[in-house]
């Protein structure tokens, strides 16, 4: 074996062929697609269209019928469960906001942080000056410095997406799986978290499934439109939308 | 190390160690030293009692550590609790020596009565202590280690894993309850007569047996302590609230159930060893599931998640238990646990504990800013600043 095939892709999230049926139902159809490191892509598509299932693929909850997943052009995510495809770099924001609402927001990020993950790692652990800075930064990058010791049950519905935001931030993984991370926000709100997924996008891969076409457009990167579990268009939002398919997919025929 | 132990004793847990420490040395003193029928003279079968809530208290702890903090609701964990007990049983056994109704030296007397022809293997080692007391950390420490091996790698969650964990206690009561299985059938076993050379029925074995209860408490409650402030504690958390969240960012859940499960169950085991000795016997009914159940009622009681409401709950429900199953309202008594269950459910969700820091808390930290504030001013500081 060569070098060459050690690698087979210079992608970083690479899918070929992938099926997934849940009794009959074809949830992924021959699903194809390639991430290109530093990389940010929406995802759209219509409800049942696969989005959800693909990211459940990709970090492991659901195991492809066939087809190929890898990671880093070396590593077939198919193989592995969600802890170690977490610790391989792979973090993932839940479409309902998933945080852990009875523990502080500092617990929260500090929970994510990515330091040993191990029962006696974590028993015997103690915060360091390196980590307690890198949690300040977040903190400081998803605006939540005032309500640290708040517990993040009592936030606002915008404030929980942002925490989960942070959280894959702590993480600190080298592909970022979004899911309608604007779902239930103000305008405003919005158009900050746009700007923020930009701004972790100088350093860091990002995936991110939305619906809200506004949205998207201020991202202003390639569209992937998904449709039955099988991609249908790919390109700008412009290409996207005026592609006659995809008006007919969103639009009914 | 030594960060894992100061950081887990904030101010109520300080004060239940120094409860529980005070009752460990004041009550066998006060029954030792003070003339019987004196006013605070404690009788030496009020002791046996206590000592028997105490190491309900261990139990309830041991609970609460996996039900409180992780979400792994135990309803057989009063097999743990029994499997220590036996354990310690079998030494007290061996301890009778040539002193039983046969007469033999090596058999116990059911043994002789069931027409054994020598001792079975699994008795072996019993005469000595060392070996049973590190028998009743490990079979119970190994039953669970292999019960929740395949239960948590299977990702068997919430309400099924309640139910096979019944099904587990309630196995073992119909195995212990065989003649044939080698640990005294029906009867169990019993008639002991002294362990470590002191005769088990004294008043100064008893005291001494209360006393090591209550280390055992303050032991048991320190570990859990040093758990749960711990960040591993955070993690349990996690899991119990969101446990495919915390699998995402990369913590392997079943190893942390697994850990706390395990080390619940050895603290399980060590409170039914303490507790055989003092209630002079251990039979199959110790594996009984209502047991278990029971044990859940005393931390849902006492409050869940607070390891001293577990401690406090055990002890206040045994209490009522002992008051009323010795009064006219004796066949009540189990109507009683269950109206108190549905009550506190209803009206004390959090527990006796829980309600109480929940009504305590705002008032404290009331306090605290206002305490803050007039040193704020008594520093000529008009505008309080929030701390960069």
């Amino acid at each position: 074996m060569n070098v060459m095939d050690s690698r087979a892709t210079s992608a970083l999230l690479y899918l070929d062929g992938v099926h997934v049926s849940f009794d009959g139902f074809h949830a992924i159809n021959n699903l194809s697609l390639a991430l290109a490191p530093g990389e940010m892509r929406a995802i759209i598509g219509p409800n049942g269209a696969g989005k959800t299932t693909m990211m459940d693929i990709i970090t492991g909850k659901t195991k492809p019928d066939e087809g190929t997943v890898l990671f880093d052009g070396v590593t077939d995510l198919t193989r592995l469960d969600e802890t170690r495809i977490a610790e391989l770099g792979i973090g993932r924001k839940f479409q309902k906001p998933t945080v852990f609402e009875s523990q502080t927001i500092e617990d929260n990020l500090l929970l994510a942080l990515n330091v040993d993950h191990r029962v006696k790692g974590t028993l015997f652990w103690r915060e360091t000056k390196a980590e307690s800075e890198r949690i300040e930064r977040v903190l400081e990058t998803i605006r939540l410095k005032d309500a640290r010791n708040r517990l993040a049950g009592s936030l606002s519905h915008g404030q929980k997406q942002w925490l989960e935001i942070g959280m894959l931030l702590a993480q600190d993984p080298k592909l970022l799986l979004v899911d309608e991370p604007v779902a239930g926000m103000t305008d405003v709100e919005t158009h900050q978290t746009a700007e923020l997924l930009k701004e972790i996008n100088k350093e860091k891969t990002i995936m991110v499934v939305e619906h809200d076409m506004t949205f998207v457009r201020e991202l202003g990167v390639k569209v992937t439109c998904l449709h039955e579990g099988t991609v249908l268009a790919e390109g700008t939002i412009d290409q996207v939308s005026t592609n006659d398919r995809v008006v007919e997919v969103y639009l009914g025929r | 190390m030594a960060h894992v132990l100061t950081r887990s004793l904030d101010r109520s847990a300080t004060v239940f160690l120094l409860v529980v420490a005070a009752a460990g040395v004041l009550i066998p003193l006060s029954n030792l030293l003070l003339p019987a029928g004196s006013m605070f003279q404690v009788p030496t079968y009020l002791v046996a009692l206590f000592g028997k809530y105490v190491c309900y208290a261990i139990l309830a702890l041991s609970i609460d550590l996996i039900w409180g903090y992780c979400g792994i609701l135990s309803l057989g964990h009063g097999a743990f609790f029994a499997l220590g007990g036996y354990a310690m049983g079998m030494y007290l056994m061996r301890q009778i020596g040539s002193r039983g109704v046969y007469g033999n030296p090596i058999l116990p007397d059911f043994m002789v009565f069931l027409n054994y022809p020598k001792l079975p293997w699994y008795w072996y080692g019993f005469d000595m202590f060392w070996f049973a007391a590190i028998i009743v950390i490990v079979a119970p420490g190994l039953l669970a280690f292999c019960f929740g091996w395949l239960a948590f790698r299977s990702r068997v969650t919430g309400v099924y894993l309640s139910i096979i964990t019944q099904a587990m206690t309630y196995a073992l009561l119909l195995a212990f309850f065989r003649n044939d299985f080698g640990f005294g059938g029906n009867n169990g076993l019993t008639d002991f007569k002294d362990i470590l050379g002191f005769n088990i029925q004294a008043g100064g074995t008893r005291a001494a047996l209360f006393a090591l209860s209550c280390l055992g408490l303050i032991v048991g409650f320190l570990i859990c302590r040093a758990i749960v402030t711990s960040k591993l504690g955070k993690v349990l958390i996690a899991v119990r609230d969101a446990e495919s969240r915390t699998r995402f960012l990369g913590y392997r859940v079943e190893s942390y159930k697994l850990f706390v499960f395990t080390l619940s169950a050895c603290m399980a085991g060590v409170a039914g060893a303490l507790y055989v000795p003092q209630v002079g016997i251990i039979n199959p009914g110790e594996f009984a599931p209502g047991n278990s159940i029971e044990a859940v009622i005393w931390v849902a009681v006492g409050g869940r998640g607070t390891l001293i409401g577990a401690a406090l709950g055990a002890i206040v429900v045994n209490y009522a238990k002992t008051v009323f199953t010795s009064g006219p309202l004796a066949p009540y008594w189990l109507f009683m646990l269950g109206a108190m269950f549905i009550l506190v459910t209803l009206l004390l969700p959090k527990g006796i504990i829980g309600t109480f820091n929940a009504w305590w808390e705002p008032r404290k930290t009331k306090r605290l800013s206002e305490l803050a504030e007039s040193a704020a001013r008594e520093d000529g500081v008009s505008e309080p600043k929030m701390a960069e």
